[in-house]
């Protein structure tokens, strides 16, 4: 039998380490770890990468090297997690982070909106033109509804309360929201066609609204919660727009080094427009469907969400506390 | 050095090689988790109408009511399975922990909380056309076995390993045999291992081979191996690993 490089008393003696390292792991990889758990963790590791430059030389390819090598990985893994500093972290993101990020894609956002006027106007022009073209963009419900005089969202909250909504809403807004970003991993086309769709749809429903005079009711409904909603969409396709840019044009060595950069970056826009679009879902729950409500109250409630919005992209609530 | 293994450099010197996970070990890992999550989501909704039932509650009739407290959470449960274990269990899910993989980043560590959440929210892309088409065509096309959620995290699916670091643990239990070389334990430890694995034919004559070899110097007096059961023949190689009986 061919003799190993590794002595026998050796193994034996490891053995019992590499059991009580394996043994510690399982705590280790739970929470915390405090600092002489820490240190007994950089010694093991250390212990370990020794072992196992031994065993791949004197064992390679044998069950005893896979289980060191495991191990080796799990430690390294455990030696060089990162810390948590989770409130930190959250004031940084909103007080520096987000607002960098921001403005790094007003380029991206000015295109987003422009494609999106042009297909809103787009929208608009078909359907004004010929109004049969309506059912590509509005549901029979919703184009019968008009027909008799009568926005979709009258009486709405006869049938489904205003939480449920509100919930369904911000749910549905958030999820088209995200799609709108991810689309753009197929060189912004999914962006361009998620933004450019919700734009034809909205054109075309205002220009089909108009024709049966209801317009001034649709804008009436949508002016609360539209003034955030809208932009939020347009900044999810302009962070969308980014991704696509990222593999079209890598600013790194590879496209998936610039890829991964790329979303790194603008996945912290969402810790702005899941909240906004959260608000935004409650406003068209239970203000904006809600006759009782005039136009004073929406146009409050539209510009303070506007304002809002602006305040927390530009970092301008948090920048003190980020200071301090 | 495997091609389908994540080499990271590491400051001692000595690479980590982190085997990657196949489609198939994906596949497996999210049909765990996809029982799971759906299950414990039926289950809320059961619960929930049971609980009306037994205690009469009016309140669970209503519309409102029945969304969110028994619809919604179990959407919640559905939908931020993923995103919300994965966070909690640094890289891992019960299904992932079941089929013996984990999430790392490319450096082999554990990945960022944003970079799970990246991942998540690219399973929107994934998940198309449907039955995860999308990611699972680019999984097996791709060079270290990624769905686009991973390519877009900076994240790889790796085996765990956590078999063999129990095993390990196991093996350092043993009292091992001075007069014999470390390759020789190496082998019988592994036949140890796999001894339910390996059919009864193969592994009998696989001990036979290994005690005639250690025999002169190590195998403990008693009855000769071929008259033993399996059992028996499995303590006379422990022992004779070891060094005599336990």
């Amino acid at each position: 039998m061919k003799r190993s490089g590794l002595n026998p008393s050796w193994l034996a003696q490891r053995f019992t380490q590499w059991g009580r390292l394996g043994d510690s792991l399982t705590t280790w990889r739970r929470g915390r770890l405090s600092r002489q758990d820490a240190l007994k963790a950089l010694e093991g590791y250390r212990g370990l990468a020794r072992d196992v430059a031994s065993a791949r030389k004197a064992l390679p390819g044998n069950p005893i090297t896979t289980a060191l090598e495991t191990l080796y990985a799990s430690l390294h893994a455990i030696v060089n997690r990162k810390p948590r500093h989770t409130l930190a972290s959250l004031r940084h993101l909103y007080a520096v982070e987000l607002p960098t990020t921001f403005q790094e894609l007003k380029p991206q956002l000015l295109g987003v909106w422009l494609l999106f006027a042009l297909s809103t106007g787009a929208g608009w022009w078909l359907v004004h033109t010929w109004p049969t073209l309506v059912g590509l963009v509005a549901s029979p419900a919703m184009v019968q509804h008009v027909e008799r005089g009568e926005l979709w969202t009258d009486g709405i909250l006869n049938i489904t309360p205003s939480s449920v909504l509100s919930v369904r809403i911000f749910t549905n807004n958030i999820v088209v929201t995200i799609f709108a970003c991810v689309a753009g991993i197929l060189y912004g086309l999914g962006t361009f066609y998620v933004i450019a769709t919700n734009g034809l749809m909205l054109g075309g429903v205002f220009a089909f609204t108009r024709l049966h005079g209801l317009d001034g009711d649709l804008l009436k409904f949508i002016f609360a919660h539209g003034t955030v909603e809208l932009p939020m969409i347009c900044l999810g396709g302009a962070a969308g727009v980014a991704l696509g840019e990222s593999l079209i044009r890598p600013q790194l060595a590879s496209r998936r080094d610039s890829l991964e950069q790329c979303t790194g970056r603008i996945a912290r826009l969402f810790a702005a427009l899941i909240p906004l679009l959260i608000i935004c879902g409650l406003i068209e729950g239970f203000v904006s469907p809600d006759p009782a409500i005039g136009w004073i109250p929406r146009l409050i409630i539209g510009l303070a969400n506007l304002g809002l919005m602006y305040a927390v992209l530009t970092g301008r609530f948090f920048r003190s506390a980020a200071a301090a | 050095m495997n091609a389908d293994a994540l080499v990271v450099s590491s400051p001692t010197g000595v690479d980590v090689e982190l085997a990657i996970a196949g489609p198939g070990s994906r596949a497996y890992a999210f049909l765990i988790d996809w029982h799971i999550r759906l299950l414990v989501a039926l289950g809320w909704l059961a619960a929930f109408a049971i609980a009306v039932r037994v205690f009469h509650w009016r309140g669970g009739s209503s519309t409102t009511v029945a969304f969110l407290l028994s619809f919604f959470p179990a959407l919640l449960i559905y939908f931020l399975y993923h995103p919300v274990l994965e966070l909690a269990m640094r890289g891992r899910t019960p299904g992932k922990r079941m089929a013996g993989v984990r999430i790392v980043d490319r450096q082999g560590g554990t990945p960022s909380s944003l970079a799970l959440l990246i991942r998540n929210a690219f399973r929107l892309i994934d998940c198309l056309p449907a039955f995860y088409g999308v990611g699972l065509a680019i999984t097996i096309f791709s060079a270290q076995r990624v769905r686009l959620g991973d390519l877009a995290a900076g994240t790889l699916l790796v085996h765990d390993g956590d078999r063999e670091s129990r095993a390990l643990s196991q093996l350092g239990a043993l009292s091992l045999n001075p007069s014999l070389d470390a390759a020789t334990l190496a082998l019988g430890n592994d036949l140890l291992l796999r001894w339910q694995e390996l059919e009864s034919l193969t592994r009998r004559r696989l001990a036979h081979q290994l005690l005639s070899r250690i025999a002169p110097a190590a195998t403990p007096p008693g009855p000769r191996a071929d008259t033993l059961d399996d059992a028996q023949l499995r303590q006379q190689l422990r022992d004779a690993l070891s060094g005599g009986p336990r």
